[in-house]
Formats: structure tokens, C-alpha cells, sequence
């Protein structure tokens, strides 16, 4: 009989809201990041850029640094695999280039040495020269047909003829007739809109120890979002077999999607190769900035009309990504959540992915979504105010919901928007009387979520604790969860339950802690394997009693008979069954390993007043208000949390951070001083409401919560500094300068 | 390069190291003493999580040099807990969640213990500004705040 303990009530663990495992390690200083670990006999490595935009690279002469006291090895390209193809490929030419530099900061050579300073004096000795090349970093710039062609050949077939060789991608989709839809309209609004580039901002740089030996056997410590695939791509990217790269991943500190990729973990293996030593690689925050993925930046064109009533008749959406010097901006997933809160009878949406003399793009939190949410709910805003209609019953008006076509194409299951909608017209921040001179701003957003490639393993001790392995880094408390999970399975208290991130050679392949993905999918598999467990104790325990194992059942910690039919027996506690386990037929353990594909979607609903200084132009944020449907919050604080944080970065992006390069194609603010991330005293303490519309797709309902929260801000805060200023603000980061001028225009 | 002879205290303790004179207070913690708490997440001032006390005082470790540690008193997060005794500071970040990744938490800890020690009530205003060198791309500070206040508060009426 499989164990089925699915439930949506009456949890006894789940939902509360105990201190997490890691607390005290962290806390203490004990915690090992990425940076934190040595190796006997350890050496430094260092990364030569380049600094230009882009170049040929003639000629790499390291004879200099190779002389210098210290200095172990030096590789460039040639010490990498040839002949890949594919992302493999792309991810190679991006972890150190081949005969072109592609943008600024982009690695030409790296260097080990004895020690971290002789290591940087060496790479300025490395003499590379360059034949530089025309460059363009604007994504608008980059489509004109004089734009200089980055890579000739790196279009798929997804793009349509006659288009500039820099599109790549291409991606389109929709239904109904949307001209038709526009006739009916009694008010069309179509705007262009632009973002800038932003950071993920993870506090920690990217960091590894790796060691490699002529045998092809390797060791590998990293902070990473996916060791399993860290190691796929490292043994792609040297030539190795996969199985015999070790993959350990420490504690993260931070990644937002943008340690989902791998840059220095590959040319530590190279250089510890060669050297025949361990070598530690950690990035300095500036080639954090100029080499690690920041997030696309786009210019979109946004077209909805809309009846007196509020009824949306047709929407369409063209959106451009720049993605840096490869593909991969997320120009499909974009357009797909563009319009997906609405329930659309006629919408056509278009996605282009174009590439410029900038950093590879990584995700970040919701890749693609909140730039679309900015000008999709712009335009939404820009409609009811112009109506003179209420935002929220608008949107309730037109929200999607269960049965409803999607904007591309899926029939939505159960989803919890006008839940979030409603709550938030019913939250006290809805009503409250504004200020002078403040605005308030209201958004919608989606993200999909995912499940993924997860395995999980659990293993009862003798004294009826238990171990649960997963494979998904711990980025934000999910080791909490999934000790919950496991105490709600299994009966036994939280604090009894150990979970551990495994390396790749203890657990099979897990899929990268992304897409929302670590609650819903290596929770649903900590339960599989908790209630595989489980039911090997009410085997043991039928055994006992020498009645068939069916006739058992599992209730708070303890086998029982399931019935008068069963026999008269005295439960059977955890610990009595596991005490003697060895005897009984040896340990017990469960696991589960699967692609879990019922991942919920989830929808926000988020709240902004904004205030304006009239006479400098800054912004700041005086309340903020976010509602998200969470499915099932497991431990509720940390969810919280991820609402917060999520919010907490879309105000920097919407009014602070960008990526600002120069006539040269050089960045000119890599660093925290001149990007300029949100601080304690530019936010105010964000309120949230969790919402919980259970996911079929897991057994306690859990959806991903993640990267909703990073989807309305923009358009939130864009439409609150709008109000308060009466001038739509359709340009991203509104940089005090950019208000003023607002202003300015308004007042002629 | 030929290195300088140091002698400090670090969290109470002794140390003597030699160092390279371009070497900074962060890179000795670090590389030399094998006190990993303190973090390099900028190296340039900007983000706080280096931060240590110095005699007492609040400073970013990345923008000290380690031979200027000569007679000093550092103090680090390995530092702030009495033997299994967690400072109240360290009780209420576990309690509040005022961790999610826990990369900025050894430099915030240090700084609002710092705050505490001269402003035993600050308001939550003073809180922000206090903590405005300290980033965190985690948690929006909300639940870092609200931790920092409920300590003082707490700290406020047991003495
Ligand atoms: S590392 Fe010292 S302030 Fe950032
Ligand atoms: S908790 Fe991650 S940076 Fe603060």
C-alpha cells in the first residue's frame, strides 16, 4: 500500500515557524562560504580582462609573470577542451575567451602563485595584444542595420529572415485578432518603455577551491545555486568524465539566479591541473560586476485597449532583451508573462533576444518578468487613470483564473490571483489617505515556477532521528522546510531531523536551485522518501505482529493496527522500531527521485506609495505592501522573507541601480559605491500577506515563492512615482535626474 | 617582499603573525589567523560585512592594513558569543530570521552591537542609519530591524 499523506489542514509541523538548522553556524561566524575554505599547499589564482569592449586578441605573452618568484601556472584557452558545441560552448567562450574579447572584464589568461598579491602582480605582468573592433552595447543600437555584427552566425532558426544578424532568438505567440480587439476599444494606449541592466547584488563573490590531477580526478568546493551542474560543466569545459569530478557546494551567500552558471570554477581546475596543486579563485567585487550575469536590459512597446467598463479588449506586447555577447536572454519568458494575469480574448506578444559587447546575462529572480510587468502594468495604470477607473477592480475584472486561456496558450489550473487581488483591496493600506506630493501605485505579477530533476535521500538512526540528504543549495532557510515536511511525515519532532546539502558524489543529479523550485520539488521528494520510510517501519512493525503489512498505519510517530481485524497490539513507537533495526532487515531508509512537473504558478499583488521631493527629484519608498499566493507556506517567516527581498530589490531597480556604460563600451560603475544597491535607511519595513491557494501539483501544496515577489515592483513604484508626480514614467532606473526632468516637462 | 612582525589582541586573545605591508586587516583575519567570519564582499568600504571593532571602534577590516593592527584590540563575530553563551544580538537573528543567505550577518551583528553599546534605545530611524554601511540584498532589512529593536528593548530591561 502507498503511503499517501497528502494533506492541505491539520498539520501538526508545517506552518510553524521554528529557528533554522544553520542559525547558530551563522550567527558565530562558523558558517563556510565559498571564500572560507583552504587546502594544504594551496596556491591564489587571479583573472586577466580585457579592457575593451571588444578586440582581437593577436597575441597573449605570459613569459613575464611565468618568471616571477611564486608563480605556478598561467592558462589561456589552449588549456581548455576543444570542439564543444552548444551552451557548452557559449559558457566556455564566456569563462575565457578565444581569438575575440567580447566585452569589458572579459577573461583573457589567469595565473596561480603562492600567494593572492603575487598573483595580481603577476597578471599585470601578462602582456596581451589586441586589435580592437567596433562595439555596441544598447540594445536598440545593436538591431539598426549599421550595428557592427557581434558574432556572424549565432542566430537560431527561431529568427525570422531579413532581421539584423545580432537578434538570435525569437519567440512569438497569441491569439484572437488583436486589430479587431483594438477597434472595439473605446481608449488604446500604446507606450515605449525602457530598463536598464541590474545586478543580482549577491553580497558574496563567486568564490571556489578546486583541485585537479593528472588523473582526471577532481575535487571541487564552490558557491553555487547547482553543484550537479557546476560539475556537468566543468568536466564538459576540461575534458574530464563527469562521475569523477567531485562537486561540493558550501553555504551560498546570495545567488538570485546569478550563481546558476558557472565563470571561475572551470579555470581553478584548469590552473590546478597544470600546477598540480589546489588553487583558490574568488572574484573581486568589480569583476563581479563586469563578468558575472547581470539581468537583460530592454526597450518594449506595449499596446492595450480597454472599454469604459474596464473590459480589455486586446493587448499586444514587443519586447527586446539585450543579453551580452551571447544568447540567452529570456525574450520567450518574457513575453509569456507579459500579459498572463489577464484573461485576454485577444493578445499577440513578440520576443526578441539580441546580443551587444556586454556580459553574458544570468537569471535573475523571475528572469524576464518584472521588465515586462513594468510596462504591461504601466499601461494598465495609465488606462484606469485616464478612465478614471479603479485599478484593482480592474484588474479583478480581467484577472485570469481557473479554466481561463492564458496569453500563451495553457488552460491556467487553479490559481490564487484574485485571491491576492481581493487581499488586497481589503488590506488597510488600499484606503489610507495619501500626502502631499506622494503617489500610490499598484501591480500585478506572475512567474511560472518549476519542478526539476531532484533526488532525495532520508535514513532513520537508531535512536529514531532521522538525515535527509537533498541536492538543492540552502539559499534562504530551506533545510527548515524541509526538516518540516519531514516532521510532518514522519511524526517526530522538527528538532530531530538533520538535513544536509550532499555533495554530487553522495546523491543522485539534482537540477539547480532555481525557478522556485527547492520548497516545491525537493519538498515533494522529501516526503516521497519520508513516507518510503515509513512505510518500511509499518512493515517492520507488521512483522512484529505477524500480521500483513496493509493492516498498518501510520499515525504521529507510531505504528498501529489499522483495525479490530488487525489484532489487539500496543502501538509501536519510532524509536522502537528503529532500535533494533539491524536485526529486522537492516537499515531503513527511503529516497525519491523523480522530475516533478506540477509546479503551481503564483501571482502577487503588490502595494506602493511613493513620495517625491520636488526639488532634488529623489524617490523614497514610505509603505509597501506585498500579497502573494504561496500555495502552502511551509515555514512562514521565511517566506516573508523571500516576499521582502524580492521587494526590497525591485525598489533598487526601479529607482536606483543600473548598468551605465561609457562611449568606450567600458562599465563605468563596477563597484557598490557607484551601483548603488538599497540600504537600511532607504526602505521602510515591508508589510506582507501570504495568501495560500494550495497547489495541486504537491502534497501539502506548496507553489514556489522565490521570484514572484521580484515581478510588480517596478510597475508598482513606476506607477506610484507617476501619480505622484502626474507624469507616466516609462524609463527605468527614475533616477532623481530622470524625475526632475519629468517634472520639468510638466510644468512647461 | 619581506613581511612585518605584528603583535595584537583578537578577541581577547594574543596573536603574533607576519604580514606583507600591502596585506589588509581582512586578508590577516582571514588568511593568516584562519578567522573566516568576516567577509569580503567589496574590499573597497562599501558594504560592511568585514566589519570588526578595533580598539573598541567600528571599522571595515578591508580598509585597514594589518600592520596598522599593532597593539590593537580586534574584535570579530568568532568573538561576540561568551563560550555557548549566544550574545542577545545572535538569539534574536536566529529567532527573527533575520538571516536568509547569512553572508552580511557577521559584519551587521558587529555593527549593532556597536550601536547598543552606545545608544542602548535607539529608535528605529537610528537603526537604519546606523546599519546604511551594512548591505544586505536578502531580506530588505525588515526582520534585520525589527531584531536590532526587540534586542535593545530586551537588553534595556534585564539590566
Ligand atoms: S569588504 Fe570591507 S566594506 Fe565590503
Ligand atoms: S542575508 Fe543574504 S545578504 Fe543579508
Amino acid at each position: 500500500m502507498a503511503l499517501d499523506s497528502s494533506k492541505t489542514t491539520g498539520f501538526k509541523y508545517v506552518g510553524t515557524r521554528p529557528n533554522r538548522p544553520d542559525g547558530l553556524d551563522k550567527v558565530t561566524g562558523r558558517a563556510k562560504f565559498g571564500a572560507d575554505a583552504t587546502a594544504p599547499g594551496m596556491l591564489f589564482a587571479a583573472i586577466k580582462r580585457s579592457p575593451h569592449a571588444h578586440a582581437k586578441i593577436v597575441k597573449i605573452d605570459a613569459s613575464k609573470a611565468l618568471a616571477m618568484e611564486g608563480v605556478k601556472a598561467v592558462v589561456t584557452r589552449a588549456d581548455f577542451a576543444e570542439g564543444l558545441t552548444g551552451e557548452d560552448w557559449n559558457i566556455l567562450e564566456n569563462v575565457m575567451a578565444g581569438d575575440t574579447a567580447l566585452y569589458d572584464g572579459h577573461a583573457v589568461a589567469a595565473v596561480a602563485a603562492t600567494s593572492a598579491l603575487i598573483a595580481k602582480d603577476a597578471i599585470k605582468a601578462i602582456e596581451v595584444e589586441y586589435q580592437i573592433l567596433p562595439h555596441v552595447t544598447d540594445v536598440d543600437k545593436a538591431i539598426e542595420p549599421d550595428a557592427p555584427v557581434i558574432r556572424a552566425g549565432a542566430a537560431d532558426a527561431s529568427v525570422p529572415e531579413g532581421l539584423h544578424p545580432n537578434v538570435v532568438r525569437y519567440y512569438e505567440s497569441g491569439h484572437g485578432d488583436v486589430e479587431a480587439g483594438f477597434a472595439e476599444a473605446d481608449l488604446v494606449i500604446e507606450e515605449h518603455f525602457t530598463t536598464e541592466a541590474t545586478h543580482q547584488g549577491y553580497i558574496e563573490p563567486h568564490a571556489c577551491l578546486g583541485t585537479l590531477g593528472g588523473d582526471g580526478k577532481g575535487e571541487l568546493w564552490c558557491c553555487t545555486q547547482g553543484h550537479w551542474n557546476v560539475q556537468k560543466v566543468c568536466a564538459a569545459l576540461l575534458g574530464l568524465e563527469t562521475s569523477q569530478l567531485r562537486v561540493t557546494a558550501s553555504e551560498i551567500g546570495g545567488g538570485f539566479g546569478g550563481k546558476t552558471t558557472v565563470f571561475i570554477e572551470p579555470v581553478a581546475l584548469a590552473l590546478s591541473r597544470k600546477a598540480n596543486r589546489p588553487v583558490k579563485l574568488v572574484m573581486t567585487r568589480s569583476e563581479v560586476f563586469r563578468a558575472s550575469g547581470p539581468t537583460s536590459s530592454t526597450s518594449m512597446n506595449v499596446k492595450i485597449g480597454m472599454k469604459k467598463d474596464g473590459t480589455i479588449t486586446a493587448a499586444q506586447g514587443i519586447f527586446r532583451l539585450q543579453g551580452g555577447a551571447f544568447p540567452g536572454a529570456p525574450c520567450d519568458m518574457t513575453a509569456m508573462c507579459a500579459f498572463a494575469p489577464y484573461n485576454l480574448k485577444n493578445v499577440h506578444q513578440v520576443g526578441y533576444d539580441v546580443i551587444t559587447n556586454r556580459p553574458k546575462q544570468a537569471a535573475y529572480r523571475a528572469p524576464g518578468s518584472p521588465m515586462a510587468a513594468f510596462a504591461v502594468e504601466s499601461v494598465m495604470d495609465e488606462l484606469c487613470n485616464q478612465l478614471g477607473l479603479d485599478p484593482i477592480e480592474v484588474r479583478l475584472k480581467n484577472a485570469s483564473h481557473e479554466g481561463t486561456t492564458a496569453n500563451f496558450g495553457i488552460t491556467w489550473p487553479r490559481i490564487g490571483l484574485v485571491e491576492t487581488l481581493e487581499a488586497a483591496k481589503a488590506h488597510p493600506h488600499y484606503a489610507a489617505p495619501l500626502k502631499p506630493g506622494q503617489g500610490r501605485g499598484i501591480s500585478c505579477g506572475f512567474w511560472f515556477n518549476h519542478g526539476g530533476e531532484t533526488s532525495v535521500s532520508l535514513a532513520m538512526s537508531e535512536d529514531g532521528s532521522a538525515q535527509i540528504m537533498v541536492g538543492t543549495p540552502d539559499i534562504g532557510g530551506s533545510r527548515a522546510s524541509m526538516a518540516l515536511m519531514a516532521a510532518e511525515v514522519l511524526g517526530i519532532p522538527y528538532e530531530n531531523i538533520r538535513c544536509t546539502i550532499a555533495d554530487t558524489s553522495s546523491l543522485g543529479y539534482n537540477e539547480i536551485s532555481h525557478g522556485s523550485r527547492v520548497t516545491y520539488a525537493s519538498g515533494l521528494a522529501t516526503i516521497k522518501a519520508a513516507e518510503a520510510a515509513v512505510e518500511e517501519l509499518c512493515r517492520r512493525a507488521a512483522a512484529k505482529w505477524d500480521i500483513p503489512a496493509e493492516a498498518v498505519y501510520w499515525e504521529d510517530g507510531y505504528a498501529k493496527p489499522s483495525g479490530p481485524n488487525a489484532g489487539d497490539h500496543e502501538p509501536l513507537h519510532i524509536t522502537e522500531l528503529t532500535a533494533d533495526m539491524g536485526a529486522t532487515g537492516g537499515p531503513i531508509n527511503g529516497h525519491f527521485e523523480a522530475t516533478p512537473e506540477g509546479a503551481g504558478v503564483s501571482f502577487a499583488t503588490h502595494i506602493v506609495d511613493a513620495e517625491v521631493d520636488p526639488e532634488t527629484g529623489a524617490t523614497k519608498v514610505v509603505r509597501y505592501t506585498v500579497v502573494q499566493d504561496a500555495g502552502k507556506a511551509i515555514h512562514p517567516t521565511y517566506v516573508e522573507g523571500q516576499f521582502q527581498g524580492g521587494a526590497a530589490q525591485g525598489i533598487g531597480w526601479a529607482l536606483n541601480e543600473e548598468y551605465i556604460y561609457g562611449e568606450d563600451g567600458r562599465l563605468q560603475n563596477a563597484g557598490f559605491l557607484d551601483y548603488r544597491i538599497p540600504v537600511a535607511s532607504d526602505l521602510p519595513f515591508i508589510d506582507t500577506v501570504i495568501v495560500e491557494v494550495p497547489n495541486p501539483g504537491h502534497p501539502f501544496g506548496v507553489r514556489g515563492v522565490g521570484e514572484t515577489s521580484i515581478c510588480p515592483p517596478l510597475a508598482a513604484i513606476a506607477n506610484a512615482v507617476s501619480n505622484a508626480v502626474g507624469v507616466r514614467m516609462r524609463q527605468l532606473p527614475m533616477r532623481p535626474a530622470r524625475v526632475l526632468e519629468a517634472l520639468e516637462s510638466k510644468n512647461g | 617582499m619581506s613581511k612585518t612582525h605584528v603583535t595584537t589582541k583578537v578577541n581577547g586573545d594574543e596573536v603574533e603573525f607576519l604580514c606583507d605591508p600591502r596585506e589588509t586587516l581582512l586578508d590577516v583575519l582571514r588568511d593568516r589567523l584562519g578567522l573566516t567570519g568576516a567577509k569580503e564582499g567589496c574590499g573597497t568600504g562599501d558594504c560592511g560585512a568585514c566589519s570588526v571593532t578595533v580598539d573598541g571602534r567600528l571599522v571595515c577590516s578591508c580598509l585597514m592594513l594589518g600592520v596598522e593592527a599593532e597593539g590593537k584590540e580586534i574584535g570579530t563575530v568568532e568573538g561576540i558569543a561568551q563560550g555557548e553563551t549566544l550574545h542577545p544580538l545572535q538569539k534574536k537573528f536566529i529567532e527573527y530570521a533575520a538571516l536568509q543567505c547569512g553572508i552580511c550577518t557577521p559584519g551587521i551583528l558587529i555593527a549593532a552591537k556597536s550601536l547598543l553599546e552606545k545608544n542602548p534605545a535607539p529608535t528605529e530611524t537610528e537603526v537604519r542609519y546606523w546599519l546604511a554601511g551594512n548591505l544586505c540584498r536578502c531580506t530588505g532589512y525588515d526582520k534585520i530591524i525589527r531584531a536590532v529593536m526587540d534586542t535593545a528593548a530586551e537588553m534595556r530591561e534585564a539590566s
